[in-house]
């Protein structure tokens, strides 16, 4: 039976995300944009990751794609509704591209190309000065005008992150809910099952990859008029690593994970700094004893917690071996 | 129907196939049987695409379709029940069953042919809004028959559908292959339940070693004290 607080929660959400922003210094706005920009990025992975069950380490390096093709064209004059999908596709394509040798073999063969395309990425925008500034990056992106819509200042630009976060999320709610989106599920959890069902394993995972990287790129499509300066650090593997931490400590597989995820990875040394110099240590605590104790994730976490105040209906003896599969 | 000739193959190099031979008739069913090892889920991993065919050929009614892929097998009408437990647990029954369509370009035609198939298991219409895993044993296996049908496949190989299942729950999904049968599909099964499955099938098949070692009508093969001895720990004797 559907539960009716599924879809009051993500109202309630929508306004909280609505009414955030209200009385905020243009510090917290920032922030709070950040958050959402990142939880695109996340999003994605999660789609790569969560569902299609590969481990890609170059989500920060198709960021950067985004975000200085983005910069690029709008720095010669081109509007961002039109750089933006420039940025999207070119990561989608760059992804495919990528992928296709990676996947062919089997295991954790696409984690290390992608860590080496990271780097490669890095290597380039911090060498190629005549395309990307180099180690001083590009700076003075326009914001997005959109005729009665204009988000230079801050708090319009919030809003126009929020509209962007949850149209991309709506879409990766498409995804994930139409039975190809289903059949990512069939993949992550029994192969042979996907096979038997005509699947394509390969060129699904292949399709899972090159659109987590899409949606890195439209991230990189907003980090470029938001901060209005990237640099090739911005992109490093590091920032990878946090894209991954994101989807890992918000809950991978979960729709909702990974946005969660960002705000812990974003958020949460922000309302830590009261504590001062311990505050990265705090933070760095706090997340490893999540991932000892509740590995599945925050929203792994919050559904155990349900589950012991809330036990559901018992399965029978005889489904534990479903119940494993 | 199907017909195998002089099949070699394994997984990567390795041979586990070492000759398989056999023709099934159409509108039959045959199980396939042997001790563990003897390549039995091999063959049909083999049949329909999953591993490397080093020589020989699969025919099914005289066309080649030996190396095809697993959705070619599937256009081919050729559907494939794995080995355990193959429902997705936390789909609804219906979204379970959609996954059996999922690769045709006619999604108008996998919709009416859902609405049929849950008319041949009204089990999971009652069900279609529960999730899999709240269905017992034998209404899974109920499901993955369900969800091979829905492209009207013309053979189903259906790999050990007992695994797991009680005696009676075994009776129904065995029921259910033969009202398939009787509606004209054919259909090829491993089982480790020689006895039970020989006893409501029409033909038999030994594998040992990777190679075909007896062929005939299930009940002949029932009767054979060959058989029983195969299963003891013996082997067939040549000739």
């Amino acid at each position: 039976m559907r539960r009716p607080g599924k879809p009051v929660l993500l109202g309630l959400g929508l306004v909280a995300l609505a009414l955030a922003p209200v009385g905020q210094t243009d510090y917290i706005l920032y922030i709070l944009s950040s958050w959402l920009v990142f939880a695109i990025a996340a999003v994605g992975l999660n789609l790569t990751l969560g569902y299609a069950g590969q481990i890609s380490l170059a989500q920060a390096s198709f960021m950067g794609i985004g975000a200085y093709t983005v910069a690029l064209l709008t720095l010669a004059g081109v509007p961002w509704l039109v750089a933006m999908p420039a940025g999207v596709l070119l990561c989608f394509l760059v992804g495919l591209a990528l992928g296709f040798p990676a996947l062919r073999v089997q295991g954790h063969f696409l984690a290390f190309v992608t860590l080496a395309f990271n780097t490669l990425f890095f290597l380039v925008a911090r060498n190629e000065d005549w395309l990307t500034g180099g180690p001083y990056g590009l700076s003075g992106m326009p914001r997005p005008d959109f005729w009665l819509f204009n988000t230079d200042p801050n708090l319009p630009f919030y809003y126009f992150t929020l509209i962007v976060f949850v149209i991309s999320s709506a879409l990766m709610w498409g995804i994930v809910r139409s039975p190809w989106g289903r059949a990512f599920k069939a993949l992550r959890e029994n192969p042979i099952r996907a096979e038997s069902l005509g699947l394509d394993t390969r060129r699904i995972t292949l399709l899972a990859f090159a659109i987590g990287s899409a949606y890195a790129g439209l991230a990189g499509a907003m980090f470029s008029p938001l901060v209005q300066y990237i640099e090739p650090g911005s992109f490093s593997f590091v920032q990878s690593l946090r894209v991954l931490l994101m989807v890992v400590v918000g809950g991978s597989g979960f729709f909702f994970g990974p946005v969660l995820g960002a705000a812990v990875v974003i958020l949460l040394p922000e309302f830590l700094r009261f504590t001062e110099g311990y505050y990265l240590m705090i933070y760095a605590t706090m997340v490893i004893l999540l991932m000892v104790f509740c590995p599945s994730g925050l929203i792994g976490l919050g559904q155990r917690l349900r589950d012991r105040f809330r036990p559901g209906r018992e399965l029978r003896g005889d489904m534990k071996q479903g119940a494993q599969l | 129907m199907l017909e195998l000739k002089d099949l070699h193959g394994g997984y990567g190099k390795i041979t586990i196939l070492n000759g398989v031979n056999f023709v099934i008739p159409k509108a039959s069913i045959t199980t396939v049987i042997g001790p563990n090892g003897a390549g039995k889920s091999t063959v049909f991993k083999a049949i329909f695409g999953l591993l490397n065919i080093h020589s020989g050929q699969v025919l099914l009614d005289g066309q080649d379709v030996t190396r095809a892929s697993p959705a070619q097998m599937i256009g081919h009408g050729v559907t494939y029940v794995p080995q355990g437990r193959n429902v997705i647990p936390q789909l609804s029954v219906w979204h379970n069953l959609e996954l059996g369509g999922i690769t045709s370009p006619d999604q108008a035609r996998v919709r009416a042919r859902m609405e049929e198939v849950m008319d041949q298991f009204p089990m999971l219409r009652q069900r279609r809004n529960q999730k899999a895993i709240e269905l017992s044993g034998g209404q899974q296996k109920q499901l993955e028959i369900a969800r091979a049908l829905l492209l009207d496949p013309r053979l189903i190989l259906i790999d050990e559908p007992s695994i797991g299942l009680s005696p009676n729950l075994v009776q129904e999904v065995f029921a259910t292959l033969i009202r398939l049968r009787d509606q004209g599909v054919t259909v090829l099964m491993v089982e480790q339940n020689a006895k039970a499955a020989l006893a409501m099938s029409d033909y038999g098949l030994v594998l040992e070693l990777g190679q075909t070692r007896m062929h005939d009508r299930a009940e002949t093969l029932l009767a054979d004290p060959r058989v029983g001895h195969l299963f003891l720990g013996g082997h067939i004797e040549e000739g």
